[in-house]
C-alpha cells in the first residue's frame, strides 16, 4: 500500500467513526431536544393565550400564512384556538424587521375580536442595557399591550409617546420600542381583515 | 518538574487568552457576564481535552499529509456532539451562547494545541496540556465576563440558572444599583477595553516580578 492509499484509508476510517459518533448522539438527544423546544413553545403560547380548556391543542393546529409584511419577509406561523367549535383566540408570530440591531421576533396572542391578550419577545439582538427592556425579566413594558385593540387605541396612538403615541419608549432607546409598536399595529390591522386565513376549521 | 512547567505555561506565561491572544472572537463576544464566560470556558475546555487526547492516541497512524483534516474532523465532531448535548440538557445556555458554541470549532487554540503539542506527546502529557491551557482560557474568560458584568450592570453571577439549573435562580449578587453601571462595559468596545486593561495589568506584573528577581539575583 502506498502513501496516498494509506492516507485515504485512514481518513475514510476516521470520517466513518465521526459519522457513527454523531448519528448516535443525534439519536440519543433528538427526543430530549424536541421535548425542550415543545416545552418552551407551550410556555410561551400559554403566556399570551387565555386560560383553557379549549377544543384543540394550539401547537398541533399551527399552520402558516403567507403574510410577507407581517413576517419580515417570511410566512407567518399562526396558532388558532377554538372553543365550542368557534374561533376563540389566536397566536401570531410577528416580526419587527426594523429593530436597532436586526429583526425582533414576537408572539402576539389575540382574542377572536382583535383584543391583545399578551405579547412576548422571543428573539432579538437589541443593545443590552438599553433595548432589552423588551424582555419581561428586565421590565414589564411588554405588558402595556395587554387588553389593547384597534378600538381602544386609535391609529395615531400606535406609536411611542415621544412621537405622539401612547406607548413608553426606553431611556436612550426609541428605535427598539417603536419597531415593536409598529409591528403589533400592523399585525392588528392585518388580523382584522384576514381571520378566514387563520381560523380554517 | 515537567508537570509544573505545563501548568505554569497554560495558566500564565503562555496563557492562550492573555499572551497568545487566541480565540479572541468568542472571548470578546460572550464575555458580557460571568455565567456566559464560564459556560463557554467549560465547553472550550472539554473540546480541548477530547481533541488533545484523541490526537495523541492517533499519533501512530497520523500521516503528515492528512493531519490537518483529521484535527478538523476531531474538533468539529466533538463540538457538534457537545452542542447537541447542551441543546438537550441546558437549552437556556444554548440560546445564550448562540452561534459562539458551534464556533468553538474555529478557535485556533484547539487546533494549535493538537498540532504543536498533542501530535508530539504522550496521552498523559497531552491531557495535562489540555487541562492547563483550557483552564488558562477559562479563568480569563470568567474574569473578563465577571468584570464586564460588574462594571456594566452592577451584578455578579446573574442568570446562573442557565448553567446550574433552578436552584441557582437567586445566586445573583447585586453589588450596586444597575442605574449606575457603565453601559459601555457591556457593549463590544467594553470587551476590547477590558481585555486591554487585563493585558496591561499582566504585563506590569510580569515586569515587576522580573525586576525583583533580577535584584535578588
Amino acid at each position: 500500500m502506498n502513501q496516498v492509499q494509506r492516507a485515504s484509508l485512514t481518513l475514510a476510517v476516521c470520517v466513518l467513526t465521526a459519522i457513527v459518533a454523531l448519528s448516535m448522539t443525534h439519536r440519543f438527544t433528538k427526543d430530549r431536544i424536541a421535548l425542550t423546544q415543545h416545552q418552551w413553545l407551550t410556555n410561551n403560547l400559554q403566556a399570551v393565550l387565555p386560560e383553557g380548556p379549549y377544543d384543540n391543542d394550539p401547537l398541533l393546529s399551527m399552520h402558516t400564512v403567507e403574510a410577507i409584511a407581517l413576517g419580515g419577509g417570511q410566512a407567518v406561523k399562526v396558532y388558532p384556538v377554538y372553543k365550542n367549535q368557534k374561533p376563540y383566540a389566536a397566536v401570531l408570530t410577528v416580526v419587527a424587521p426594523n429593530g436597532y440591531n436586526g429583526s425582533i421576533k414576537l408572539l402576539l396572542g389575540l382574542t377572536a375580536n382583535g383584543t391583545i391578550i399578551g405579547a412576548r419577545v422571543t428573539d432579538h439582538k437589541e443593545t443590552p442595557g438599553l433595548g432589552d427592556d423588551l424582555e419581561l425579566k428586565r421590565s414589564d413594558w411588554i405588558n402595556d399591550f395587554s387588553n389593547k385593540s384597534l378600538n381602544s387605541t386609535t391609529g395615531k396612538s400606535w406609536n411611542v409617546r415621544k412621537e405622539g403615541g401612547s406607548f413608553d419608549a426606553f431611556t436612550g432607546a426609541t428605535i427598539t420600542p417603536r419597531a415593536v409598536v409598529h409591528a403589533i399595529f400592523r399585525a392588528l390591522r392585518w388580523y382584522e381583515n384576514n381571520q378566514e386565513l387563520i381560523f380554517i376549521l | 518538574m515537567v508537570e509544573r512547567d505545563l501548568w505554569q505555561k497554560g495558566m500564565w506565561s503562555e496563557n492562550p487568552a492573555l499572551v497568545k491572544l487566541l480565540g479572541l472572537c468568542p472571548l470578546l463576544a460572550v464575555s458580557n457576564n460571568a455565567i456566559n464566560g464560564l459556560g463557554l470556558g467549560i465547553a472550550t475546555l472539554i473540546t480541548l481535552i477530547v481533541a488533545n487526547c484523541l490526537t495523541s492516541l492517533l499519533r501512530p497512524i497520523l500521516l503528515t499529509s492528512i493531519r490537518i483534516p483529521i484535527y478538523v474532523l476531531i474538533i468539529a465532531a466533538t463540538v457538534t456532539i457537545l452542542e447537541l448535548l447542551i441543546k438537550a440538557w441546558l437549552p437556556d445556555l444554548h440560546s445564550s451562547l448562540g452561534i459562539f458554541l458551534p464556533l468553538i470549532v474555529t478557535n485556533c487554540l484547539i487546533i494549535g494545541r493538537s498540532e504543536s503539542f498533542a501530535s508530539r506527546h504522550t496521552l498523559p502529557e497531552s491531557l495535562l496540556d489540555a487541562l492547563a491551557m483550557g483552564i488558562g482560557f477559562l479563568w480569563v474568560l470568567l474574569l473578563l465576563g465577571g468584570l464586564r458584568e460588574l462594571i456594566g450592570q452592577g451584578t455578579l453571577l446573574d442568570e446562573a440558572h442557565i448553567l446550574f439549573g433552578q436552584q441557582a435562580e437567586n445566586w445573583t449578587l447585586n453589588v450596586f444599583n444597575a442605574d449606575h453601571g457603565i453601559l459601555l462595559a457591556l457593549l463590544p468596545p467594553g470587551a476590547f477595553i477590558t481585555l486591554g486593561l487585563l493585558l496591561a495589568v499582566k504585563n506590569k506584573l510580569d515586569e515587576t516580578l522580573t525586576t525583583n528577581n533580577g535584584k535578588a539575583g
